[in-house]
């Protein structure tokens, strides 16, 4: 397995929200991608956002002024 | 792209599948709604559909061949429709959420819920069922196989027990219809709940049930049928009682020529290669450093699916990589069958899902196992 870097992760109340927010990072050229949503996070079914940690804030923004609530924040190893 | 995610849906259709669903989006009106050459043209799609599947499943009447959008909604249809308050029912911790969310529903009305486990080695307890039932037991109603392991439950013993006890017995078929051969007749199956976009090779938004002549559900829903227009309540007769509105024609003509691709191919030709190429996988696999496997292999009897982990790492890890650095298309997670991965003891770290199809290759596979060779030597 590749070296593993400490992203920030968003998860989302639903695959709605994640793609919102795969559409906010086009429209906004925000670096990140979705992923898998860890089990680490929810033992669950789901998508994140995933972007390197000092794109944090910028990408909080960003969801802010889109009105776009991530239902956690995460840093994680991924 | 290497698809090996064909248990959530099989990506590849045979080119007549496709071409039903165009020809009926180009051609087709309203099924059951007029005698016109569009709607006939419809009405006769679904009919035919209907006499097919219900060959297909060995079942008796087409009129209680009734279509949805998927086994969820014909699971919440058999088990909201057919359970009261003061029932007890028995299913097993290998259910998909489609099945324990309704009974989980009807619980919290009222209804009593029983699980059968999996014994010391991974195979669920059979000899348990005996212990379960209780005077107020109504139904049964379980998975034909684990989505997460693809392990089946062997219907011969549920059919033996269900005919014991006189019970209701509902069969989610989601993994295993268009994989084996499912005799609802001689088993005895009362509703079968099957999807047309897995291993049946149609499109998404199909699938249905097949109820037993006898058996009777409350519907669900309500609206028009194209017949007893000016009735308040829904016709009593099956398949109107439990189909309001417009039926998803276009995709059941897609539904018809899967099943048809099934039955010209032969079930047991395509089950061969499927499990041939998954036992391809496994072998390449099994005995590589940090690899650990999820289910019972021993049966040869089983659905097309290898479940694992790799070291401690979180599933969610392990299938980004597949895709990212090879191109190789796997589920990861909960799977949504929450009781399963309990039993399995690997709720944290969820697993990864490699599911095949006969449209797979032996070439693909080894792309696959080469995958899990080089990540296992990376640890």
């Amino acid at each position: 397995m590749r070296e593993k870097t400490l992203q920030c992760i968003l998860s989302f109340h639903n695959t709605v929200d994640a793609l919102q927010m795969e559409k906010l990072g086009k429209e906004k050229d925000l670096s990140g991608r979705l992923i898998p949503l860890p089990s680490v996070i929810s033992a669950g079914c789901g998508l994140a956002w995933s972007t390197a940690l000092e794109n944090k804030e910028s990408t909080l923004a960003a969801c802010k002024e889109a009105g776009l609530e991530p239902s956690a924040v995460h840093e994680i190893l991924f | 792209m290497i698809y090996l995610d064909n248990a959530a849906t099989s990506q590849k259709k045979p080119k007549e599948v496709l071409e039903a669903v165009l020809h009926a989006m180009e051609s087709m009106g309203n099924a059951g709604r007029s005698t016109h050459e569009a709607a006939h043209s419809s009405t006769k799609t679904v009919f035919d559909t209907r006499v097919l599947l219900t060959e297909f499943f060995h079942g008796k009447n087409p009129s209680h061949c009734i279509f949805t959008k998927n086994s969820t909604e014909s699971l919440n249809m058999a088990i909201l429709g057919s359970l009261k308050p003061g029932d007890h029912v028995i299913t097993t911790v290998m259910e998909h959420n489609s099945v324990l969310r309704p009974l989980y529903a009807m619980e919290r009305q009222g209804v009593e819920l029983s699980f059968c486990a999996l014994d010391e080695h991974g195979i669920l307890d059979y000899a348990s069922l005996e212990k379960l039932w209780k005077k107020n037991t109504k139904a049964i109603v379980h998975t034909h196989a684990s989505n997460l392991t693809g392990d089946l439950v062997d219907l011969e013993k549920i059919s033996t027990f269900v005919k014991e006890k006189s019970l209701l017995w509902i069969v989610d078929a989601s993994q295993t219809a268009g994989v084996y051969d499912i005799d609802m007749e001689k088993l005895g199956i009362d509703i079968l709940c099957f999807t047309g976009h897995k291993s049946l090779l149609g499109p998404q938004g199909t699938g249905g049930m097949l109820i037993k002549e006898g058996i009777s559900l409350r519907s669900l829903s309500y609206g028009g049928t194209g017949v007893e227009t000016y009735n308040e309540d829904m016709p009593l007769e099956y398949p109107n009682h439990l189909e309001a509105g417009t039926l998803n024609a276009h995709g059941i003509a897609g539904l018809h020529e899967g099943v048809a691709y099934i039955q010209r191919e032969g079930i047991t030709t395509i089950r061969e290669k499927e499990l041939s190429l998954m036992e391809q996988f496994k072998k390449g696999i099994e005995s590589l450093p940090g690899v650990k496997l999820y289910g019972n292999f021993q049966e040869k009897k089983r659905c097309p699916i290898v479940s694992m982990n790799l070291y401690a790492y979180d599933s969610a890890m392990v299938s980004d990589e597949l895709f990212t650095r090879f191109n190789i298309a796997t589920r990861a997670g909960g799977h949504c069958a929450p009781l399963m991965h309990k039993a399995l003891n690997n709720v944290e770290q969820g697993c990864v899902r490699f599911s095949f199809s006969h449209f797979n290759t032996e070439e693909e596979v080894a792309k696959a196992v080469e995958a899990i060779r080089i990540l296992s030597e990376e640890g």
